[in-house]
């Protein structure tokens, strides 16, 4: 039996998977991972089902390391200097520990959640047909809370497979698309027109519940209070204080504030990766419009298989180098304060 | 005959999910008609529906835009609540016990203030009623009733408590709730019941159905110790009145 004994890590870091959608009318969220896409390229990776269990890794570092015999490892989401005992090894990749070796991860750039995949998945006893943790709930496997120093994670030996890596669609700093409603008849039109004409902040209070939002207040047209209704991942409620609240996958499973708009399904993961502090804006489409993108994007998510290449296939690629750690620690050799400083 | 009902509003919850309103207030009959939905729709299953979510007013339809349209789907649910009978049948009730204030009520005083009574006013004006499980969310169990006695509508406390025990039975606004996992709560809390809304690995996992009628019974501190011994145990504690 194989494992992956986590040896330290931050908060906000825990056991995710496709989450557990069925029993919303009890009140019980469905969680699951913050970006659906990433999940399932670290998981492709290593040749698991797309939507199995992984670790979502918080914006600190972490370092895990083998035991009981060699662990094959896939990475995606938001990138970070990354090496097996001193070894770089490169996001949206795979890779193996040997028997006794470390992954140590620094902080996350440009992003805020990592997904480390482990080939052959992690062993839990699933809740509801899922691993992921609720801790609110009680619910998760094998723990039923955010990870910490010295937790096992039990799996099968590595296949032995050829290392690989996954090319992913480029990543773009576009607007966060919504569609509005089920409340915007809430907010007047010059309300709904400042919500989208304003350059918005996650706080850094935002959470696996919630992102609140900084930026202009947004006012309602009669009062904040709404008789509770159903809400959806994605759903930007606005509480009496104006500042939005953006729903995700911990989110409660009805809420009592007016929700002027919802973000797209094929926006959410791109969403979520936001980091705090970083400003962004919000473009309001058609149902019609995010209907196809969320089309596409199933599509995407179910055809990760394709975009599989050999590891030694890179070619000069800029990201690539970056990501090989060529430069040491340097994001940018021009710009000394991107440096990352290793973490002790 | 009855006058026609209206039909519900259909909104846009993001792509992949449809909120069907049928009120914007808290109804009982608007409510008997998000429930008589919900159960046509189980009925007579529409492709593409993954997951329906009955609240005190709407339904929220989720459903996969790669199966189904909004503007398809919106048409068979029109469909389905013009014809949805908004009747109730094989009801079931549940007692279940409340040890009223001190620790276990820390707002019951308070409350008597703010409502020109006694705490015992309250207890007895709260037990007396007739409630219904209009919906459940937020958390796991969290059970919204109906039927919240006039005399004890009071608004929600300014400063939400970031912490409230598991079991606790509070009021806010017009309704009173029974909410199953410690948690924060902008409500009053009057009381606790040993009865778990939700426990995981007992069967069934979750007591209430939305639609489930629900009266109180007040019992003392010691008889909700033992109680809660046993419901931790895995029994139901709560008492089926009429399957």
């Amino acid at each position: 039996m194989s494992k992956l004994v986590v040896t330290s890590i931050g908060p906000a870091s825990s056991v995710q998977d496709g989450g557990r959608p069925g029993s919303q009318r009890y009140g019980l969220t469905p969680s699951g991972a913050m970006d659906r896409l990433s999940l399932a390229a670290a998981n492709t990776l290593v040749g698991n089902e797309p939507f199995a269990a992984v670790v979502e890794i918080g914006p600190f570092g972490a370092t895990f390391t083998a035991r009981g015999g060699a662990v094959r490892i896939g990475l995606a989401g938001a990138s970070r200097n990354a090496d097996i005992g001193g070894r770089p090894v490169a996001f949206d990749s795979s890779a193996t520990l040997a028997d006794g070796e470390a992954l140590n991860l620094g902080f996350a750039r440009g992003g805020s959640f990592s997904y480390l995949a482990i080939e052959h998945g992690i062993e839990g006893e699933p809740m509801f047909g899922s691993l992921a943790v609720n801790a609110r709930a009680g619910l998760g496997s094998p723990y039923p809370r955010p990870l910490q120093s010295g937790d096992e994670l039990k799996t099968k030996a590595a296949s032995g497979a050829t290392e690989r890596r996954i090319e992913l669609p480029a990543a773009t700093e576009a607007p966060i698309r919504i569609v509005f409603g089920p409340q915007d008849d809430e907010f007047t039109a010059e309300n709904k027109k400042l919500f989208l004409d304003s350059e918005w902040k996650i706080s850094a209070t935002s959470d696996r519940m919630g992102y609140r939002l900084e930026g202009a207040v947004i006012k309602h047209r009669d009062g904040h209070n709404i008789v509770s209704d159903g809400t959806v991942n994605g759903s930007i409620q606005v509480p009496g204080n104006g500042q939005p609240i953006v729903l995700m996958p911990d989110r409660g499973t009805s809420g009592g504030y007016p929700k002027i708009a919802t973000v797209i399904t094929a926006d959410l993961g791109r969403f979520a990766q936001t980091s705090a502090g970083r400003p962004f804006r919000f473009k309001a489409v058609t149902m019609a419009e995010a209907q196809a993108e969320a089309i596409k994007f199933h599509a995407l998510l179910h055809s990760l298989h394709d975009r599989l290449r050999g590891v030694d296939d890179f070619g000069l690629n800029i990201e690539a180098l970056r990501d090989a750690n060529v430069a040491g620690q340097a994001v940018s050799a021009i710009d000394v304060s991107t440096w990352q400083v290793a973490l002790p | 005959m009855a006058e026609p009902l209206s039909p519900p509003r259909l909104l846009p919850s993001g792509d992949s999910a449809i909120t069907v309103e049928f009120s914007r207030t808290i109804d009982d009959a608007a409510n008997r008609r998000v429930l008589a939905l919900d159960r046509v729709i189980a009925a007579e299953p529409i492709a593409g529906i993954t997951e329906t979510v009955p609240t005190y007013r709407s339904l929220l339809v989720h459903y996969d835009p790669v199966q189904i349209t909004f503007d398809a789907l919106g048409e068979q649910l029109l469909a389905r609540a013009a014809k949805a009978p908004p009747t109730e049948s094989g009801t079931r009730r549940w007692r279940i016990p409340i040890t009223y204030g001190g620790e276990h009520g820390i707002d019951l005083e308070d409350v008597a203030k703010a409502l020109q009574t006694t705490p015992d006013d309250i207890v007895a004006r709260h037990a007396a009623g007739d409630y219904r499980v209009a919906m459940i969310g937020f958390t796991p169990g969290w059970s919204y009733l109906s039927g919240l006695d006039k005399s004890l509508h009071l608004p929600r406390r300014k400063d939400p408590r970031l912490l409230t025990p598991a079991g606790t039975i509070s009021i806010g606004g017009i309704q009173t709730g029974v909410q199953c996992l410690a948690g924060p709560s902008g409500w009053h809390l009057l009381g606790r019941t040993p009865v778990r809304t939700y426990q995981l690995h007992r069967d069934p996992t979750f007591l209430l159905e939305p639609g489930d009628a629900v009266s109180f019974t007040a019992v003392d501190a010691k008889t909700f110790a033992e109680q809660d011994r046993a419901a931790e145990a895995g029994e139901f504690v709560a008492e089926l009145v009429t399957p």
